[in-house]
């Protein structure tokens, strides 16, 4: 008998991927302009640190929202003996008003049906637990988030069965590709209960068009299945096209009397758009009022410290601070962004077009010695140790193409960036140097062992790897 | 379509323990503005010590606007790193060690933050036992405990029944019986879970059954997960006695570092502090690998850095918490006496305790007959007729009827007068 649970002893929390071996690697040797100018840059960190600044001075105007006082009047005590599952009405009201807001008002949310959660990552488990049974499965469009692999997976015991997206098409959802990962998960004999996309996409930063939700709802209805649509990264979307929400779609196709309605459900958090992660504030969005009842009497297990709700209802009922920190927040990014569009064409990397997200998408494949995953991992680790940026390879967020990797640009200044490019130009005017004068000496033994010494490195490496599959 | 935990009733929702709740919600009593209304006695909270934690937060408007000596720190609002504030799990471990008389001392690495005890309980479970297994849980025991324990993990629960005829103590055959039903029904047993001091008997462990627990943990080789959430409350002798304090007084790292690495404490600022509304929980093991896969597990429920860095700043001021800690066990005792002469004026009498936020009350004597269903009737007269909201030992699995849970620590001194007043003139009738 073990000591531990399965689940412990297993290692389906997927920590062993190289997603968050780079951030390992990164934590051993951070940069810091002054102190460690040589260390890694972290690029593999989804993190929006342009606009804190914003919170910041609103929380220096308003200390009585974190002094626990309402008029003047301190209300501590009522506070913190706050621990309703039903969260707390005035921030729950705030919160649905700013996500209306994000939609440019285009849709509303009824307070009653959303449920708070301990970040989204406590929102999408929740999620699980309440649609899926251990077994089940959900189609998840490639490439995605790899904390999907945990927080979906690991305690839930629900599998991932992924829809093939390929740079063909910009790596967009397709019928073909719906149908077929269903049509996997039967070979598999898996029980499908939804599909689950992340709009804006993460990590590709892009928005869904229109005909793909289309696509999404024609198929749940189809096959009578969920759809949860994690939103989280709705209030980063920085340029047209703007941002098309499940729900608008669901609407302007006059279904909210039909069962699919109640199959629709929405992910939220203030991790992204507001850059407050370590407040630790998610939210559940359900039509069906049993998903919402179960997830709320779930939420005990991940409430929201009452604290951080009654801060954040103040802040998110003060319209004008909302007003304008999208604007200036939405600017910040686009900048950022294009900053590192350039910075990469410079060496001559291109991404995919986005107008989201805190990331690019960037195309690395011209820089593979083959169009292989194992090489895919010798230039991840080469650019993580020599050019010492940690960006997170395509692999890790199961793409089924080589060479793509996401690039995280929101977490650190402009000259950061700045250097981050300027090293990743040197790696690459150096690998086109070094590439033309192999084929001019023909040197291929220094090339093999040069593959030689990384296939080893990647050996132990793809091991820990296919435990974990 | 849903998944089975949704539709079903595990989440144990629908027992009296919430139905007297949502009673009370319709009807709550208010001194002024509804004097006839329900009066709350089935809330373990504490409510008596919020001026203290009030004051302090006045004199240090900074911690709650994330500065530090003037200077912003709203940096902290990125702080998601799943190993918690340093600074705050130092804190903690000085606090949890000054309330067990600093008899044991606590390493922060061995210190996983929770979204409140409920988190820290159920990551847990997820930990240590697989869908299907079994842990032992004393009777009468929290009625949460059906749903933290036992609704998504899979896992059940086989009580170890405990008689008023030795004061509800755990007894070695009681603990042989239960792992043999286990055994009866198939169920593979993998721990014992205690709550220790007791909810809701509101007593300390005696050495003896700390010794009973050891020895049997020992013999069937599996894990005991002390639920220590009111070690706080103690206000009264005898003290309390961590089951850390235990583990080290038998040299168990030492002698038997099998069952060194299975003892589990979890811990929680709700009651002690009266911060439910913060959701402060934590699990503290001596197994790495238990550590390692909680820290990973708290992922799905933090604790606000917001949070974090306020009660950092308010439990590092170790005269704050002195004096807290002795202010508050005194106003707790007083409190507790005053509802056990209440009672005894009105014929009943408490089972002795010198911990928690309520008092185990017999009522047995008010039994119409010695059934379960007797007790309900009672629950039900009393808080229909007399409105007076308790908890019915039935929804804490009590294995005799009779005995009541009531809380004294979340109202006033006047509302427990009036309480008192109304049960004196129910038991004249």
């Amino acid at each position: 008998m073990g000591l531990l649970s399965r689940k412990v002893t297993c290692n389906s929390h997927g920590q062993d991927s190289s997603y968050f071996l780079g951030w390992q690697e990164y934590e051993k040797n951070p940069y810091h302009e002054v102190n460690n100018p040589q260390g890694i840059i972290q690029m593999g960190l989804a993190e929006n640190q342009l606009s804190f600044d914003l919170p910041e001075s609103w929380l220096a105007k308003n200390a009585d929202a974190a002094g626990f006082k309402r008029d003047g009047q301190s209300i501590f005590k009522e506070l913190a003996l706050f621990q309703d599952y039903h969260g707390l009405p005035a921030f729950k009201k705030a919160l649905v008003d700013f996500m209306a807001e994000i939609r440019g008002n285009k849709v509303t949310f009824d307070p009653n049906h959303i449920v708070l959660t301990a970040g989204a990552t406590s929102a999408n488990e929740t999620l699980m637990f309440c649609l899926a049974e251990q077994g089940d499965a959900f189609l998840l469009p490639t490439p995605y988030y790899p904390g999907f692999d945990r927080d979906l997976k690991w305690r839930t015991g629900v599998e991932i069965v992924p829809i093939q997206c390929t740079s063909s098409n910009r790596f967009q959802i397709t019928a073909p590709a719906l149908e077929e990962a269903y049509k996997q998960a039967q070979r598999k004999n898996l029980r499908v209960k939804g599909v689950l996309v992340t709009n804006p996409s993460n990590p590709l930063g892009t928005t869904m068009r229109r005909d793909e939700l289309d696509l999404l709802i024609n198929f749940i209805t189809d096959k009578e299945i969920h759809l949860i649509s994690d939103e989280i990264y709705s209030g980063t979307v920085f340029s047209s096209p703007g941002f098309v929400s499940i729900m608008e779609v669901l609407k302007d196709r006059s279904l909210e009397q039909t069962p699919v309605w109640e199959r629709v459900h929405i992910v939220y958090s203030l991790s992204k758009d507001l850059g407050l992660p370590g407040f630790r504030v998610g939210a559940i969005y359900s039509n069906d009022p049993i998903v919402v009842a179960a997830a709320t009497k779930m939420s005990s297990f991940g409430l929201v410290s009452s604290q951080t709700q009654y801060l954040l209802s103040a802040m998110l009922s003060d319209k004008k601070f909302t007003k304008e920190y999208m604007a200036k927040n939405h600017k910040r990014l686009q900048k950022q962004q294009s900053k590192l569009v350039s910075g990469l064409e410079k060496a001559g990397i291109g991404c995919l077009e986005s107008n989201a997200g805190l990331f690019c998408w960037v195309d690395m494949r011209h820089l593979l010695s083959s169009n292989t995953f194992e090489a895919e991992m010798e230039l991840w680790k080469r650019i993580v140790y020599d050019v010492k940026l940690n960006i997170s390879p395509g692999s890790s967020c199961h793409c089924s193409e080589p060479g793509w990797f996401r690039v995280c640009f929101a977490n650190i200044s402009e000259d950061t960036l700045k250097l981050a490019m300027q090293r990743l130009k040197s790696f690459v005017d150096s690998v086109a140097i070094n590439n033309q004068s192999h084929q001019e000496l023909k040197n291929s033994r220094k090339k093999f062992r040069t593959k030689w010494v990384f296939r080893l490195s990647f050996q132990s490496f793809h091991d820990r790897e296919q435990d974990e599959r | 379509m849903l998944s089975s935990k949704a539709s079903c009733n595990s989440h144990g929702e629908d027992s009296s323990y919430f139905l007297g709740w949502q009673l009370y919600d319709n009807n709550p009593f208010h001194g002024v503005v509804n004097p006839t209304g329900i009066i709350q006695m089935g809330l373990a909270e504490n409510q008596l010590s919020f001026d203290l934690v009030e004051s302090w937060l006045r004199k240090n408007l900074d911690a709650m606007g994330l500065k530090k000596d003037g200077e912003s720190v709203f940096r902290e609002a990125l702080f998601q790193d799943y190993h918690g504030l340093p600074a705050f799990k130092k804190e903690l471990v000085e606090y949890m060690a000054k309330i067990r008389g600093n008899k044991v001392t606590f390493d922060p690495n061995n210190l996983v933050l929770a979204a409140g005890a409920t988190s820290a309980n159920e990551t847990l479970i997820f930990c240590l036992v697989d869908p299907g297994q079994a842990i032992l849980l004393p009777t009468p025991y929290y009625p949460g405990f059906n749903r933290d324990l036992k609704w998504r993990t899979g896992v059940e629960i086989v009580p170890v029944h405990c008689w008023s005829s030795n004061g509800f103590r755990i007894t070695m055959s009681a603990l042989e019986d239960a792992y043999q039903s286990a055994q009866t029904l198939n169920l593979k047993v993998k721990g014992v879970l205690i709550t220790n001091p007791s909810n809701p008997l509101g007593t300390t462990m005696t050495r003896e059954e700390r010794s009973h627990l050891i020895t049997f943990a020992i013999a069937k080789n599996i894990h005991i997960i002390s639920d220590e959430v009111f070690a706080g409350t103690v206000f009264d002798s005898p003290g309390f006695i961590s089951i850390m304090e235990a583990a080290m007084d038998r040299s168990l790292e030492n002698e038997n570092p099998g069952l060194w690495n299975r003892i589990h404490i979890v811990y929680s600022l709700s009651k002690d502090l009266g911060l439910p509304g913060f959701r402060v929980g934590m699990i503290y093991s001596n197994n790495e690998t238990v550590v390692s896969a909680a820290t990973r597990m708290s992922s799905f429920g933090l604790v606000s850095s917001q949070t974090q860095y306020l009660l950092s700043n308010m439990l590092a001021n170790k005269k704050f918490t002195s004096k807290y800690m002795k202010e508050n066990q005194k106003r707790l005792k007083r409190k507790k006496e005053m509802l056990v002469s209440g009672l005894r004026t009105s014929g009943m009498e408490c089972l002795k305790s010198n911990a928690g936020l309520f008092c185990w009350v017999d009522m047995r004597h008010l039994l119409s007959s010695n059934t379960f269903e007797a007790e309900t009737k009672l629950w039900k007269t009393i808080l229909c007729e007399v409105g007076l909201n308790m908890t019915a030992g039935e929804s804490c699995h009590c294995s005799e009827p009779g005995w009541l849970r009531v809380c004294f620590a979340n109202m006033s001194q006047a509302t427990l007068q009036i309480a008192m007043r109304r049960l004196r003139d129910f038991a004249e009738r």
